[in-house]
């Protein structure tokens, strides 16, 4: 394989790793830029949409069902969650939301423990994507990564629309900018935090479960993930959608490339990146859309 | 408020009726010997649970077997959960020995927290038994006459795994892990067992613990096209590499080695892209074994699950103690009657007769297994008695 080539796989490699993060940090970066939440257990959520999509695909006997299913699930927990505790937060000291955002985290363990158990499990790539595509004589590439990254570039569009282009969006916009005013406006700022933070934990879960089938399903699997998406949302601007996928994909190709070009520092490349990138813009790439 | 002071005074009058008790019966207790007191400290919470049950489950079994008595002194537990978290693995130890004048400890399955059992164990000059830990060190350059593990170094299995793909003619092999301590003593052994029989590595991957991006260096191995690799990965990790090795095409193209840390207990999740994966260890499904058939049959009925290595391991430490005890009649303070007894004495074991080496590791055969099924079948024995080099061991 000529080193052309092999550039073109690690790049395709770094976009769709970046794509699968964008889909997590995006929620993340939606309910703390716009909520003012810090959601520590914003990886939780990827988990159960994980264990999600493994029960539900295991009793359907297919994927597609399971996300069908799971999704209006997982809004409904979101929904619940805020009613239920998030909404008390809003106008508390960040420290009150990272103990209780903690706390959520070690109730979704023991939660996951006690209804799915703590083995390792599998989900199967559905039949239509179960296939692989050659690259090389020795490198094929999954059909179902490709797949992943469609669908999260599909979000990211469904996203930009919503935020951008629509009266909902706008109203989320102001309501971050500035709450009071827009309840004086008449419009329920409540229901509308509400919709964000469902929406924010409906994302996490499509993670999730478009994850499970390449990541397999396991206790704890959103504590990593948790941690590069809260980069990401730094260096993309809290808030903003824009900045966290541009971030993402930094943070992909950077953190691939490092693997291959610099195995040593790997591990911290990401965070250097990170470093530098708020050394220069303190506000993120960029600020709040 | 009056409920608690009364309940209190319930307790106190209990209290003192089962002093007055044992004050009338302690003729007859003392005729007996003092029971043996053996701290079990193992994972009950978190990721090594399952692991903590199963060990915890073997040796108790091991210990009823021998009548609950070990040289002539009935056993009393303590046990602890010691979390798998290392900052807390000294003071757990210290709580079993100080608090619960433990006589034996038994423990554990983080290397780390291992660690600081083993400190704990030395200073306060208590036998120590491992039934998991690897870290070539417990066995190395910290070995000491009251420590004895039951398990396996990390350089074994790596080491046969090394050697197996060496005899299958591969010449080039990478290896790739995770850059952490158990991580490179594998890559230690499974580079030295490929080198000595003639392969070479060409190139060794690391990944930062416990990363589950695998694609880039993949991708890598790809472009190197080497004759083999081998590996060390274990749990969910470990399934993720299975599939995203298989997901790659690479499982058809370059064989895959490594110890059977690989293929245990993640089968469920993989079985597709596991089938015919070649991992070595000291234990296996369906070892032709007598011993093995009994002891997975009485345990299956017992705990109505079935055993694993880890199982095996806790057995072993279980049977180990019964052979330390019956040496010096139950004075476990004889630290070097218990040595004397313990080096060079053979464990009749599930997995097989092993030897306990002067460094308190087992010598012991370490099986060649192909994934079956959900099972990791008996191949073969893959190296026969193999002893870790104990590097740095000074006793």
């Amino acid at each position: 394989m000529d080193l052309a080539a092999s550039l073109l796989i690690q790049l395709l490699n770094g976009v769709q790793y970046g794509l699968l993060l964008f889909l997590v940090a995006s929620g993340l970066t939606l309910i703390f830029g716009i909520m003012g939440i810090i959601n520590l257990a914003h990886g939780s959520f990827y988990m159960v949409g994980a264990y999600l999509a493994w029960s539900l695909a295991s009793a359907t006997g297919s994927l597609a069902a399971a996300i069908a299913i799971g999704i209006p699930l997982s809004i409904a927990l979101g929904l619940a969650l805020e009613w239920l505790l998030i909404r008390h937060f809003y106008q508390r000291d960040h420290l009150y939301q990272v103990l209780l955002t903690y706390g959520l985290i070690l109730v979704f363990e023991e939660l996951r423990s006690m209804i799915w158990g703590d083995d390792v499990q599998g989900v199967k790539v559905p039949e239509l994507f179960a296939h692989a595509i050659p690259l090389t004589d020795t490198l094929s590439y999954p059909v179902w990564r490709l797949v992943m990254s469609g669908a999260c570039l599909a979000v990211a569009a469904a996203m930009y629309l919503l935020i951008q282009r629509t009266r909902l969006g706008m109203t989320i916009r102001a309501g971050a900018h500035s709450r009071e005013l827009v309840e004086t406006l008449g419009i329920n700022v409540r229901l509308l935090f509400q919709l964000v933070f469902a929406l924010g934990v409906a994302l996490a879960a499509f993670a999730g479960m478009l994850a499970a089938p390449v990541s397999s399903v396991y206790p704890n699997m959103g504590g990593q993930v948790l941690i590069v998406c809260f980069v990401v949302v730094v260096i993309g601007g809290i808030g903003s959608i824009r900045g966290a996928l541009i971030a993402s994909l930094l943070v992909g190709l950077v953190d691939t490339f490092g693997q291959v070009f610099a195995p040593q520092v790997a591990g911290m490349l990401v965070y250097l990146l990170m470093a530098v990138v708020l050394i220069l813009r303190p506000e993120g790439l960029f600020r709040r859309a | 408020m009056t409920e608690p002071t009364l309940r209190r005074r319930r307790i106190v009058t209990a209290g003192g009726a089962l002093v007055a008790c044992t004050a009338f019966q302690a003729p007859i207790v003392r005729a007996q010997p003092a029971k043996l007191r053996v701290g079990m400290m193992l994972p009950s919470t978190g990721t090594y649970s399952p692991l903590g049950a199963a060990i915890t489950n073997g040796f108790r079994m091991a210990i009823d077997e021998l009548g609950g008595k070990v040289g002539g002194r009935e056993v009393e537990y303590f046990t602890v959960d010691d979390e798998s978290n290392p900052a807390k693995g000294p003071e757990n130890a210290s709580r079993l020995v100080q608090r619960d004048k433990v006589d034996v400890l038994v423990g554990t399955v983080h290397s780390g927290v291992a660690l600081g059992m083993a400190k704990v164990a030395r200073e306060s000059n208590t036998l120590l038994l491992i039934p998991n830990a690897g870290a070539d060190d417990i066995t190395g350059p910290m070995c000491s006459p009251g420590i004895y593990r039951t398990s396996f170094s990390n350089w074994q299995p790596s080491y046969a795994a090394g050697a197996v793909a060496a005899q299958k003619k591969h010449k080039t092999a990478v290896w790739i892990s995770w850059k952490y301590a158990a991580g490179e003593e594998a890559g230690r052994g499974f580079k030295e067992g490929f080198e000595k029989g003639g392969g070479k590595i060409v190139k060794e991957l690391w990944l930062p613990f416990p990363r589950e991006e695998f694609q880039a260096l993949l991708s890598e191995i790809a472009s190197l096209k080497p004759d083999a690799v081998g590996c060390f990965f274990a749990g969910a990790g470990a399934a993720k590499f299975i599939k995203d090795y298989a997901g790659a095409g690479l499982k058809e193209k370059i064989p895959l080695y490594s110890a059977g840390f690989l293929t245990d207990g993640v089968l469920q999740a993989v079985k597709a892209e596991a089938q015919g994966l070649l991992t070595t260890l000291h234990y296996a499904d369906s070892l032709p074994i007598r011993r093995d058939e009994d002891f997975r049959r009485k345990y299956a009925v017992t705990f109505k699950l079935q055993p694993d290595v880890y199982a095996v391991q806790g057995y072993d430490a279980g049977l180990l103690l019964g052979q330390a005890m019956t040496a010096v009649r139950g004075d476990v303070s004889n630290k070097a009657g218990i040595a004397k007894a313990l080096e060079g004495t053979v464990v009749d074991s599930p997995r097989g007769k092993w030897t306990m080496s002067k460094a308190h590791n087992p010598v012991q055969d370490i099986y060649l297994r192909e994934v079956v099924g959900e099972q990791n079948k008996y191949v073969s024995v893959a190296m026969k008695q193999l002893a870790d080099p104990a590097r740095g061991c000074k006793a």
